[in-house]
C-alpha cells in the first residue's frame, strides 16, 4: 500500500450529510471482479446525464474543482453498504484526504486499508473550512500526517485525532495481512484450544471438498 | 472479575493477542461469503502466495446477483456469471464450502446462516456485507466488513478490532397489534438517528424484544448498522434454543445440552455498565413508513410528511428538502394518501416464514389494486420458500395478483433483473431507501411485510390496524 506522510491539495466540496456507499459506487459496478478503475463511476447518479454527460449541477463537476484531492464533506460520510468498492473509487477518483464531522464504521476503516486517509474534525471546524472552500478559489489545504496538521495558505491551522497504530501503518504504508502473520505461533494456539468446526448432522446441499472426493 | 456484558465476553473468549496501543487480534468463528464482495479478495491472496487457512470455517453462498426466475435457463448478464464463475472458481480452489444457485439450501446469506445453524450463539461471525449485524440476534457477535478485511480473515482467521463502545436499547411496553420488529427498528432509527449508534455494539433487550420471535429478533438486529452499529445483539434464551435445535449444523442430544448450558452464560451480568443507555416504549407506537431517503426520515402511518422547515439544524434541513424532491414528496401529505407503484416483500430484513405467513394473512381472498404494476415476494432462502409451499403460501399470494419468486437479494439491491424504475414508486420490507437503492432514481418506502401486503392491496399506504385481520405470528 501507497505511505502516507504529507499531502498538499486542492479542496472540493460536498456539502451533504449521511452520503451512502450506494451512492458512491451504484450497484451495477459491484459486479466487477476487479479492485481498479472505479473512479470513473463515482458518485455515478448524482454526477452524469443520460449518456454519462457530466451534470453541471453536481458540485464536483464545477471546473474550479477539477483535480481536488482532498474532499470535505459532512457527518456520516460512508455509511451503508460495506463495499470497499466504494474507498476504492474514491481513491481512484484522486482523492487522498477525506474530511468530515463523522465517518461511518465499515467505510473509515476500509479507508486505511486503501492508503486513504479519514479526517474527523468537529462541526464548527468543517463549517470554517467550508466557508474558506468556497470563498477562495483553487483553495489549498497541506496535510502532515506525522505532525496530525491541517494548514491552508490563510494562517489556519487545525489540528485532528487519529489513533496512533492507523497512523504508523498509514506512515508507512504496512500491509496489516503480514503484521498480523507474525502472530502465527499465538493463532495456532488458540486454535488448539478453541474448537469450533461446526459438525453436520443433516445433508446439506453444499458444494465441499469432501463431496467432491466421493 | 468484573460485570461484563455479553460484547465483552465473546471479545474476551475470541481474544487471540492484544498488545497496548494496537488493536486486538480477534478470533473469527465463520466467514460468511458471497459472490459481490470477494472476488478481489480471493484475487489478493492469491496475488500474495497465500493460502485459505480455514476453509472449514468458510461458507460461500450465491444470492446478490441471483435471478429469482428460471434458473435452469442460462445466465445473460456477463457481469454476474462472471461472478458466480469467479465463486465457484474460488471455491473449488480453497476448500471453501458452497451453496451455489442450484442448491436446495441456497439463499440470502444472512437468511440462511441462521437456518442451518451455522449461526450459534457465542461466535464471532463476519460477512462482506454490512447486514451481518442479522445474527446477533442469536447472541453472536457478527458483524460486516470490506474486501480487504474478508482477504485478512481468509488468510489469518482473525481480524484486528478496536473494542466498540456499548449502547443498551431497553424495549419496553407490549407490542400493539399490527405492529411488528420491523416497526420497532425503525422507530429506533428514528429515535437516535442513522449515525446514533456509529462506534457502538447494540444489545437490546427487555419485554418488547425478549417477547419477539426468532424472526423478529433478526429483523431488529438486522437493522442495526442503519443506526450506524455494525452490531446488534440479543441474549439466547428458551425462544432462541428451541429455534436452533435440530438444525443441520447444531449439535444433538447430549451435545446440544452441553452446548446450551454454556449458551446460558452469555448474556450479559445484571449491573453490567454500557456506554449509552437508550429506551423506547412501544406500547403506543404505530406502523411506521420511511418518507425520505435515510431509514431514520421515518413517520407513522397516521402522520405526514414533515415540513423540511420544521428541522432546527440547517443541514438536517437542507437534507430533508434533498430528501423530499427525490422522493417527489409535498410536506404535509399524509402518508396514507401516497400513491404506490410496486410492491416487494423480500430481503434479509423480512423474507423469513413468519414474515410470509403474516403477509399472506393479510393478502388472503384480497386482490392487489390495479394501480400496482408489479408486486414481487421473494423468499429470503429456498428453505422458506419450500415451507411456504408446503403451507400454500404461494397459492395465496399468486391468487391476490402477486409474483411468487425463487430465493435471493432481488429488488432489495436491484443487482439481478428485478429493478424498480426510475421515477416510480415502491412499498418495500428491506432495509435501505437511500437514492437509487432498488433502481436509478426509483423512490423507496420502507415498512413491515404486513404494511407492504396491505399497500399492494389498497394501491397507497394504509393503517393495518384498521384492517381487523388477526395477525397472530
Ligand atoms: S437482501 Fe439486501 S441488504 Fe440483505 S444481503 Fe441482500 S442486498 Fe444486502
Amino acid at each position: 500500500m501507497q505511505p502516507f506522510r504529507r499531502h498538499t491539495g486542492l479542496v472540493a466540496p460536498l456539502d451533504r450529510v449521511n452520503v451512502d456507499t450506494d451512492q458512491m459506487i451504484p450497484k451495477q459496478f459491484c459486479k466487477l471482479l476487479t479492485r481498479e478503475g472505479y473512479g470513473k463511476f463515482l458518485f455515478y447518479d448524482w454526477r452524469y446525464l443520460p449518456g454519462e454527460r457530466p451534470n453541471p449541477a453536481f458540485e464536483l463537476n464545477q471546473p474550479r474543482y477539477q483535480g481536488a484531492s482532498i474532499l470535505l464533506t459532512r457527518a456520516n460520510f460512508g455509511c451503508g453498504s460495506s463495499r470497499e468498492h466504494a474507498p476504492w473509487g474514491v481513491a481512484d477518483y484522486g482523492f487522498r484526504v477525506l474530511i468530515a464531522p463523522s465517518f461511518a464504521d465499515i467505510f473509515y476503516n476500509n479507508c486505511f486499508k486503501n492508503g486513504l486517509l479519514p479526517i474527523t474534525l468537529p462541526d464548527e471546524q468543517v463549517d470554517e473550512l467550508f466557508r474558506r472552500t468556497y470563498a477562495h478559489p483553487g483553495y489549498q489545504l497541506t496535510v502532515d500526517l506525522e505532525a496530525q496538521t491541517l494548514s491552508d495558505d490563510f494562517d489556519l491551522t487545525l489540528t485532528f485525532p487519529i489513533d496512533p497504530f492507523r497512523k504508523y501503518c498509514l506512515l508507512n504504508g504496512l500491509d496489516d495481512i503480514g503484521l498480523t502473520l507474525q502472530h502465527e505461533d499465538k493463532i495456532r494456539a488458540f486454535e488448539e484450544k478453541h474448537q469450533v468446526t461446526p459438525v453436520q448432522y443433516d445433508d446439506v446441499d453444499m458444494w465441499s471438498p469432501e463431496r467432491a472426493a466421493d | 472479575m468484573s460485570k461484563q456484558t455479553m460484547y465483552e465476553k465473546i471479545w474476551n473468549a475470541h481474544l487471540v493477542h492484544q498488545e497496548d496501543g494496537k488493536p486486538a487480534l480477534i478470533y473469527i468463528d465463520r466467514h460468511l461469503i458471497h459472490e459481490g464482495t470477494s472476488p478481489q479478495a480471493f484475487a489478493g491472496l492469491r496475488a500474495a502466495g497465500r493460502r485459505v487457512r480455514r476453509p472449514d470455517l468458510t461458507f460461500a453462498v450465491m444470492d446478490h446477483s441471483v435471478s429469482t426466475k428460471d434458473r435452469t435457463l442460462p445466465v445473460l448478464d456477463d457481469n454476474a456469471r462472471a461472478q458466480f464463475e469467479a465463486l465457484w472458481r474460488n471455491c473449488r480452489e480453497t476448500g471453501v464450502r458452497l451453496f451455489d444457485m442450484h442448491s436446495r439450501h441456497q439463499g440470502i446469506v444472512h437468511i440462511i446462516g441462521p437456518e442451518l445453524g451455522l449461526t450459534q450463539p457465542g461466535l464471532t461471525i463476519v460477512c462482506g456485507d454490512s447486514h451481518t449485524s442479522t445474527h446477533g440476534a442469536f447472541g453472536a457477535l457478527a458483524f460486516g466488513i470490506g474486501t480487504s478485511e474478508i482477504e485478512h480473515v481468509l488468510a489469518t482467521q482473525t481480524l484486528p478490532q478496536f473494542k466498540s463502545k456499548t449502547m443498551l436499547i431497553r424495549v419496553t411496553g407490549r407490542r400493539p397489534p399490527g405492529v411488528t420488529a420491523k416497526d420497532i427498528i425503525l422507530a429506533i432509527i428514528g429515535k437516535i438517528g442513522v449515525a446514533g449508534g456509529t462506534g457502538h455494539v447494540i444489545e437490546y433487550a427487555g419485554e418488547g424484544v425478549t417477547a419477539l420471535s426468532m424472526e423478529g429478533r433478526m429483523t431488529v438486529c438486522n437493522m442495526s448498522i442503519e443506526a450506524g452499529a455494525r452490531a446488534g445483539m440479543i441474549a439466547p434464551d428458551d425462544t432462541t434454543f428451541a429455534w436452533m435445535e435440530g438444525r443441520p449444523f447444531v449439535p444433538r442430544g447430549k451435545d446440544f445440552q452441553v452446548a446450551v448450558e454454556s449458551w446460558k452464560t452469555l448474556p450479559s451480568d445484571p449491573g453490567a455498565r454500557y456506554d449509552t443507555v437508550v429506551e423506547l416504549d412501544i406500547s403506543q407506537l404505530a406502523p411506521q413508513v420511511t418518507w425520505g431517503t435515510t431509514p431514520g426520515m421515518v413517520a407513522d402511518v397516521t402522520g405526514v410528511v414533515p415540513d423540511p422547515a420544521s428541522f432546527a439544524d440547517p443541514i438536517e434541513r437542507r437534507a430533508a428538502e434533498r430528501a423530499l424532491e427525490y422522493m417527489a414528496l409535498a410536506p404535509g401529505t399524509p402518508i396514507t394518501s401516497i400513491p404506490l407503484d410496486r410492491v416487494f416483500i423480500g430481503s434479509c430484513t423480512n423474507s423469513r416464514l413468519e414474515d410470509l405467513r403474516m403477509a399472506a394473512q393479510v393478502v388472503e381472498g384480497r386482490r392487489v389494486s390495479p394501480r400496482i404494476k408489479q408486486a414481487l415476494v421473494v423468499p429470503g432462502s429456498r428453505l422458506v420458500k419450500a415451507q411456504a409451499e408446503k403451507e400454500g403460501l404461494d397459492r395465496i399470494f399468486k391468487a391476490a395478483g402477486f409474483e411468487w419468486r425463487d430465493a435471493g437479494c432481488s429488488m432489495c439491491i436491484g443487482m439481478n433483473d428485478d429493478v424498480l424504475p426510475a421515477g416510480e414508486r415502491c412499498a418495500s420490507t428491506s432495509n435501505r431507501n437511500f437514492e437509487g437503492r432498488q433502481g436509478k432514481g426509483g423512490r423507496t418506502h420502507l415498512v413491515s411485510p404486513i404494511m407492504a401486503a396491505a399497500a399492494a392491496i389498497a394501491g397507497h399506504f394504509v393503517d393495518i390496524r384498521g384492517w381487523g385481520v388477526g395477525l397472530v405470528e
